[in-house]
């Protein structure tokens, strides 16, 4: 590495990195730290030592990262997929299982989660298989060797059963869309969420009702403006509403675990039974309470650096992990966590504009995978923690509790860090040609 | 197009949660009060009750410390069950019933387990305490009683009930509330303000330090010493002389309305509600239906006040002009109306003016002096008012707003009341005849009796009866016991009624018992009073009443004695009132014969008769 490479860094993006590791682990040792134990930040018997240990070996790992040749990442791309891939299915025989999932590889001194690293080795893959100029992912074909790349890891995590994390993957799907990906995927992905939220809410026959009259009517306008308008998609789309909502129920009540249910219960207000209530409440919901509860306490200015009394009391559960995002709510109060949604959102913001500055394909595929995996992650965590979103258990990246989980991303988002720095030095002194 | 979509989609669920955050923190945050924080626990300091001492400055009621023993399951070890309940005094089934309750209540929270030990067996446990894991001891603080009078106008104080708790937020569960007499109308001034500490816990309920280092903390503020008007010394002499008798015994100071004593018989020692032994024995005196001791009869006991009732109507006779002091009204040994005897009078018969009639206690020249008052209006119904106007200016009809919380109206009849009885215009003065002489319909409380006999004393006011002298040496100044009450008669009006009530002591029903050295003005009554036994109307011995005050030229006591079936009022009311009345002016009593003869007297048998099931006589 030379000056010059180091010049090429986007650095905005490293500092906004930093700054959200840093304000994780002051969240991370505020929300473990006991009173009276004055010790040292270094104590490694606590969480807040050893998170400090995995901050201290990321910077390490982005000094190897940024040391390899940015081509390593392209050539060998399939490869790493299936070392992780295999990885995944490693775990079945080597893992060992915490809290009914099979997820992770004792170390010894740590436990790795193979399903955090897999990401990247997705995304590399799909960047790799997508940048390919015999790929085009307009037809079907290539649409379905893509998505096998996302499924098979996909089918892994869910036997391990993790399906917070395997619903990540789904992070994917706006990326193929970004190269040409056609928008029906979407559109009916959007619909069948629509649907089944809808139908659970309002029942088959309402939502059918009304998605009959809104067909009617938009086909009577269509029929208004051209004379000439074919009935079959209008029934078409009627027949699938109708087999799609009959089937949410059975789907609910019968493909679904108990706990799923309800989480999506307690989300979308469905249970009105209140024995039932109080007992999901006491259960599922005690999380999302005292979660919403703590950061509501926080009011504008939070009540201080260690100062949150929820926090010290320990009444959020997993809070250095997965709910870490209500100790900034408790102590730093609305201005905290406003400015942690910001600086994520400048991050993710950032990331897209860096991709979408690439020259080659590979590195601007990868950048996106980055920004949406990041993204997702962001959004079903802190709609979790601020109870928007039923209760799904995946990290907030750079700021939960975890080394598996913070070397993970840091991996993800380094290894484009890199390819962005090196293709300014590949190309640089001719792009103003192309 | 499809650029944008992602960093379009980032914006808008950033915005959306910071929408959310804003709901969340700004608008429905609870802005850090720590009353509002589950993870704040509060902790109460209680102050020490307020004293309550006598009109002379002897303490009645101070506190005393108690123990209570706690105990937190979760932290119980084994232990050595057979010494624990030798301690304590209980049986080893007892324990596993305690436990139990209180492991359902919570494994984490103290709960009582043996509420209130004295001071020995506290002495005996404390040293060994140490060795009972998750058991420790409480302090609190009980009252003390420094006399074992006056239980009825203390009142008690118990833990907070359910209800208590309900209706008043600012008491905790567990925390003591006055009931009944001062303690229970003085509530708050007694009580204090309990002092507030924050704790900081987690979320196993454990306390983890102060919160803020108590910045927020209150300290408790005392509660405040009452001292009331009760003379302690007078108290316990009146209910002394009730023992084994039923009925009550009100003085009051007439140019303060002050309450001297306030005597309801039986009662009991207030110490029996106290400590361990309060929930027995109030059940005990609860279920006592028929000697009745928590039924404050000074109070609430409604009874026909009979002849003392005589002077109030010779007030509104005067007041009305129906009659003249020196007119003589001629009674023919009762008194008849066409041709009827409508009522008996022992005064042998003759021509009475107003104090001998008063004196003689004359039925005949009462009920012509009614009649006079009723019959100067055109209707009966007019003239009745007018009378019921009278009578209720000397508080009688209605409470009387005295500062104890309990009380009775008593009934003073008007023309309402005898339109529905009989029809209007169907009823006239000799249709309600009982009145003149205080029967009938007519009822009134001791306390009433004893107001109106002060109001007569002081010549047409009183002040509202009250128990409470000073507040921290601070006299009491609520207007509505400091403001006179005047009554509807001139004061000019009352001279000759009080010279037929001092003639009752020098020639009339009340000779024997003349106070040497003191003027004494009073009034005999004899009351018939009736009862159901196996549904059937049964007349009882008459109960025995008296109201009087003195000195008659500078009135310092107004009393009321009314004695529960004791016959005609010169036998048990009248002596009663005499010894109080000395006892309380001069300190001593001279007359010792008497004095033996009342204390010593038993009424029980009287009381046994229309409960023995046998045919029994009355008046002997």
């Amino acid at each position: 590495m030379n000056n010059s490479f180091i010049r090429k860094i986007d650095w905005l993006t490293v500092i906004l990195y930093f700054s959200l590791v840093f304000i994780g682990w002051i969240n991370i040792y505020s929300s473990s730290v006991t009173e009276g134990a004055g010790v040292s930040v270094f104590d490694f018997s606590t969480f807040y030592g050893k998170q400090l240990t995995f901050i201290g070996l990321s910077s390490v790992f982005i000094t190897l990262i940024l040391a390899v040749d940015a081509k390593f990442y392209q050539k060998f791309a399939g490869i790493i997929y299936l070392v992780l891939v295999g990885a995944l299915a490693g775990v079945f025989i080597f893992g060992k299982t915490i809290a009914g999932q099979t997820a992770w590889y004792d170390l010894g001194f740590m436990s790795i989660q193979p399903a955090e690293f897999a990401k990247t080795g997705t995304a590399l893959a799909l960047a790799e298989y997508l940048s390919d100029s015999q790929t085009n992912i307009k037809y079907l074909k290539y649409q379905l060797k893509g998505f096998l790349i996302i499924v098979l890891p996909i089918i892994f995590i869910l036997l391990q059963p993790d399906p917070g994390s395997a619903m990540v993957f789904l992070a994917f799907i706006p990326v193929m869309y970004r190269e040409g990906l056609p928008s029906w995927y979407l559109l009916a992905g959007l619909g069948l969420v629509t649907l089944f939220v809808t139908t659970l809410i309002f029942g088959a026959v309402w939502v059918c009702i009304a998605v009959f009259s809104f067909l009617t009517l938009y086909y009577l306008w269509r029929k208004r403006k051209k004379k000439m308008v074919s009935v079959l998609p209008f029934i078409t789309l009627l027949i699938i509403t109708v087999v799609v909502t009959s089937s949410v129920r059975f789907t609910f009540d019968n493909i679904f675990k108990q706990h799923h249910r309800d989480r999506i219960n307690l989300w979308l207000k469905l249970e009105h039974d209140p024995a039932k209530l109080r007992e999901i409440r006491k259960s599922i919901g005690y999380n999302t309470y005292q979660s919403e509860s703590a950061i509501s306490s926080g009011g504008f200015s939070g009540k201080g650096f260690l100062e949150g009394t929820r926090t010290k009391g320990g009444f959020v559960p997993e809070q250095h992990t997965d709910y870490i995002f209500s100790t900034v709510g408790e102590e730093w109060g609305f201005i905290g966590s406003t400015t942690v949604v910001l600086l994520f959102c400048f991050l993710l913001l950032r990331l897209l504009f860096l991709a979408e500055r690439q020259k080659s394909k590979f590195s601007r595929i990868y950048g996106y995978s980055v920004a949406a995996i990041l993204f997702f992650h962001f959004a079903i965590n802190i709609g979790m923690v601020i109870g928007l979103l039923p209760t799904v258990g995946i990290p907030l990246p750079f700021f939960s509790y975890g080394g598996s989980g913070l070397w993970a991303f840091t991996l993800l988002l380094f290894v484009f860090v890199k390819l962005d720095a090196n293709q300014i030095n590949e190309w640089d002194d001719f792009s103003e040609f192309h | 197009m499809r650029k944008l979509l992602l960093s379009s989609i980032i914006i808008f669920v950033a915005l959306i949660y910071i929408g959310r955050l804003s709901y969340l923190q700004l608008i429905s945050g609870n802005k850090d009060s720590p009353l509002n924080d589950t993870a704040i626990k509060q902790v109460f300091d209680y102050p020490e009750r307020g004293y309550i001492y006598d009109r002379n400055g002897g303490l009645l009621v101070a506190n005393q410390p108690s123990y209570d023993v706690m105990v937190i399951p979760r932290e119980v070890k084994s232990l050595d069950t057979l010494e624990f309940c030798s301690l304590l005094n209980i049986s080893e089934e007892d324990f596993i019933k305690k436990y139990k309750k209180a492991y359902t209540y919570s494994p984490r929270l103290p709960s009582v387990f043996v509420p209130q030990l004295s001071k020995q067996e506290y002495a005996a446990l404390q040293e060994k305490m140490r060795k009972y894991e998750g058991f420790y001891i409480q302090k609190r603080s009980l009252r003390h009683y420094q006399t074992a009078y006056g239980a009825n106008i203390f009142g008690y104080i118990r833990e907070v009930s359910e209800y208590d708790l309900r209706n008043n937020p600012s008491y905790q569960s567990g925390e003591l509330i006055g009931i009944q007499g001062v303690e229970e109308y003085y509530e708050s001034t007694l009580r204090g303000r309990k002092g507030i500490k924050y704790i900081q816990k987690d979320r196993f309920n454990r306390d983890i330090g102060p919160y803020k280092n108590g910045a927020y903390d209150t300290l408790p503020e005392q509660g405040k010493d009452i001292q009331l008007t009760i003379d302690i010394d007078l108290q316990a002499y009146g209910e002394k002389l009730m023992v084994n008798k039923r009925g009550g015994i009100v003085a009051i100071e007439p140019k303060t309305g002050e309450i001297l004593a306030l005597v309801t018989a039986p009662s009991y020692d207030p110490s029996l509600l106290v400590g361990r032994q309060r929930s027995r024995n109030y059940t005990e005196l609860y279920y006592d239906s028929i000697a009745n001791p928590l039924y404050d009869r000074s109070l609430l006991a409604m009874y026909p006040p009979g002849s003392p009732f005589k002077t109030l109507n010779a007030l509104v006779a005067l007041q009305e002009h129906v009659i003249e002091p020196s007119h003589r009204l001629t009674c023919q040994n009762g008194y008849y109306y066409k041709g009827r005897r409508l009522m008996g009078c022992h005064c042998g018969g003759g021509s009475w003016d107003l104090v001998r009639g008063v004196a003689l206690s004359c039925n005949g020249y009462f009920a012509t002096v009614y009649r006079k008052i009723i019959d100067k209006y055109p209707t009966s119904a007019e003239g009745m008012t007018a009378w019921e106007k009278h009578m209720k200016s000397f508080g009688l009809g209605d409470y009387l707003g005295y500062d104890l919380p309990i009380g009775k109206a008593g009934r003073i009849p008007d023309a309402t009341m005898y339109n529905r009885m009989y029809g209007k215009h169907r009823w006239y003065s000799t249709t309600n005849l009982s009145n003149a002489i205080g029967q009938g319909e007519i009822l009134t409380t001791p306390i009433q009796l004893a107001n109106f006999t002060a109001t007569i004393a002081n010549k047409g006011y009183y002040y509202t009866p009250h128990v409470l002298k000073s507040i921290e040496n601070q006299p009491l100044k609520d207007k509505k016991f400091t403001e006179k009450k005047y009554t509807t008669i001139d004061a000019k009006y009352f001279d000759p009624v009080i010279e037929g009530m001092a003639e009752v002591y020098r020639n009339g029903t009340a000779r024997y018992f003349q106070v040497p050295g003191i003027d004494i003005a009073g009034k005999t009554g004899t009351a018939e009073n009736f009862t159901r036994i196996d549904g059937k109307r049964t007349q009882l011995t008459d109960h025995s009443i008296f109201v009087a005050f003195a000195p008659v030229e500078n009135p310092k006591i107004a009393i009321a004695v009314f004695v529960e079936n004791g016959y005609w009022g010169s036998r048990y009311a009248a002596p009663i009132a005499s010894v109080m009345i000395e006892k309380y002016l001069k300190g001593e009593v001279t007359r010792q014969d008497l004095e033996k003869r009342m204390l010593e007297t038993s009424l029980e048998k009287e009381y046994e008769k229309p409960y023995s099931g046998k045919p029994f006589r009355i008046n002997e």
